[in-house]
């Protein structure tokens, strides 16, 4: 087998990822206490020139590369560009809450970074191996940072829930590619993509491996009724890794779906539209009802994520170029809308206390009412109300599944969403129409504040102007 | 001679038992690791079986990576492990409860 060098072109944004990493790993070693801000600084601006490989390098045909085994096409321009953007939001929001943890340590920009590239090999995928090293690399990234603080009880323990249940969901994915790879021979999508439209539903094998890889894919995504870690580990987590936790990696989630299930397993449509539809109609229904019973906010966040996995899902459910292209439109809308919520409450945490319970939010109007207006603007994008991009979100991925005659299910999703509506409502209600319970000032960095503002403003912004990333939604799956 | 699905009955109850182990376990932290790896390894017996009956090799190299990925998931199971214990002084199962759920 020849190696040609020009094959690793369409891999440079993920080398430099690797490569970045490393380098944040070996400077750290250098560097005293007092200048662990470099790491930062180093990390936020690889995240950048990583967004410029992704821009100068990408566009045009779909490429593979690796013997196969690694696939560049525009959805993975997107997703990787829009993961690393949401990858810099959470480091740049999460700063000063490190610092005042002791928590500002070269290992936390490590483990990041490791997760990051292990989001962008999920989404560059052709084999079922290297999506699963992909999703490994991002697990096993992601549960030390749930024990980052390692003098948190509940973050220790949050951490074990994590790990078990998410080897769990690994193991179950697994065995469902065992299943795959014994039915059709082929560990490579297109190949396993051609012997499941060669011998359709017939073989028993492969629904029953579908089975596996749906029920995988779902624990990964945090879907009812395999969701039992997202809120024990949202709420015991530092919220600078619940953000980073809860944002980019459902947008990897999101791949990984699209990558096993339509591009591998795209045939067996039929059979998993079915699985879908049970874990859509009870992540919406069982998110957006628990989460009214919530008081701790993060818990509250978690709740709320469930339910828009089920949003997500819908567009997964409709199995057409259209639904994709909105599920994609969802998930990428929600990485934006969850880094800013948990961006918030990290701003309002200081040393010695954590914005976690509903009550911090109280009086925010009088406190500092830009922060006030652009959390307001975030729970109005996640409620789904017009004109912010939450609502275009919820009105595509609709349309998707009316299109392809399943009503009963978008009325559903309507009712449950109008249920959600409450307690997103309810966060407004607290910040602006409740007495604060301290006036102490907000003090964070013009950096955070800057960041925060242009996120709050692009749920307003994409709202009005929604057809820019649509169109971009729409292309990837052309 | 033996057939291929007995390797994918045994396989699918290792499988079931390291499920079922993960579950019902309600005494040690130490016994879920120890599911989680015979889970992986019930996968790997599917895998070899599959690649051995199939004549194809790859089955047998993704036995690699899940064997080396188990090794780090372990490693990490463990770290967060001690953590646990140190701020705790215990690993039973039934006391981690502060996270209601």
């Amino acid at each position: 087998m020849d190696f040609n060098a020009a094959e690793l072109i369409p891999v440079l944004p993920e080398i430099f990822i690797l490569v970045l990493a490393s380098t944040v790993l070996l400077v750290d070693l250098y560097l005293r206490d007092d200048q662990r801000g470099l790491n930062h600084g180093i990390t936020l601006v690889g995240l950048l020139i990583g967004i410029g490989l992704i821009l100068a390098l990408g566009g045009g045909e779909r490429q593979i590369v690796l013997s196969g085994s690694f696939v560049r096409d525009p959805m993975s321009d997107t997703l990787n560009a829009i993961i690393l953007l949401v990858a810099f939001l959470a480091f740049a929001y999460s700063k000063d809450y490190l610092r005042d943890r002791n928590m500002l340590v070269g290992e936390y920009y490590v483990l990041g970074l490791f997760a990051v590239l292990g989001m962008m090999i999920m989404v560059s995928a052709n084999t079922f191996l290297v999506a699963y090293l992909g999703l490994e690399l991002l697990a096993l990234s992601l549960y030390p940072m749930v024990a980052f603080d390692r003098d948190s009880k509940a973050g220790a323990e949050a951490a074990m829930k994590y790990f078990v249940l998410g080897a769990l969901g690994s193991g179950m994915l697994l065995y469902g590619i065992s299943m795959v790879y014994g039915g059709t021979g082929a560990l490579d999508f297109p190949t396993v993509a051609a012997s499941v439209a060669d011998q359709g539903l017939d073989n028993k094998v492969l629904v029953f491996g579908l089975a596996f890889v749906v029920i995988g894919v779902a624990f990964k995504f945090g879907a009812v009724p395999f969701h039992m870690w997202v809120p024990d580990t949202y709420q015991g987590a530092p919220t600078s890794v619940v953000l980073f936790l809860s944002s980019a990696p459902k947008i990897a989630a999101f791949a990984l779906a699209i990558r096993l299930m339509v591009d591998g397993l795209g045939g067996l449509h039929a059979d998993w539209q079915g699985m879908l539809i049970i874990l859509a109609v009870l992540s919406m229904g069982l998110g957006n009802l628990v989460a009214i019973a919530q008081t701790n906010l993060k818990r509250m966040l978690a709740y709320s994520t469930i339910s828009h996995v089920g949003f997500i899902f819908l567009g997964l459910i409709a199995g057409t170029a259209q639904g994709y292209a909105a599920a994609m439109f969802y998930a990428i809308v929600y990485a934006l809308m969850a880094a800013g919520a948990f961006g918030v409450l990290l701003l309002l945490s200081r040393k010695g206390f954590e914005a976690e319970n509903l009550d911090d939010l109280k009086g925010l109007n009088e406190r500092d009412s830009w922060y006030a207006a652009m959390m307001a603007l975030l729970m109005f994008s996640m409620a789904g109300v017009p004109p912010t991009v939450g609502f275009m979100a919820k009105l595509l991925v609709l349309e998707a599944v009316v299109r392809v005659d399943l009503v009963w299910l978008a009325v559903v999703a309507v009712a449950f969403s109008i249920i959600g509506a409450f307690y997103y409502l309810r966060v407004i209600k607290l910040m602006y129409f409740d007495k604060p319970t301290t006036l102490e000032p907000i003090t964070v960095g013009a950096g955070a504040r800057v960041a925060l503002s242009v996120n709050g403003l692009a749920m307003l912004v994409l709202g009005l102007f929604p057809a820019g990333l649509l169109g971009i939604c729409q292309a990837a799956f052309a | 001679m033996i057939a291929l699905s007995d390797f994918l009955i045994l396989g699918g109850l290792l499988f079931s038992i390291a499920v079922a182990g993960i579950f019902l376990n309600r005494k040690n932290v130490i016994i879920l690791l120890m599911c989680i790896e015979l889970m992986l390894l019930a996968v790997n017996m599917n895998f070899v079986a599959f690649s051995h009956f199939l004549q194809d090799t790859a089955g047998q190299i993704y036995v690699f990576f899940i064997l080396t990925v188990a090794a780090a998931e372990a490693a990490i199971g463990l770290a967060i492990l001690v953590v646990l214990f140190r701020s705790r002084q215990t690993i039973n199962v039934q006391d981690l409860d502060t996270l209601k759920g």
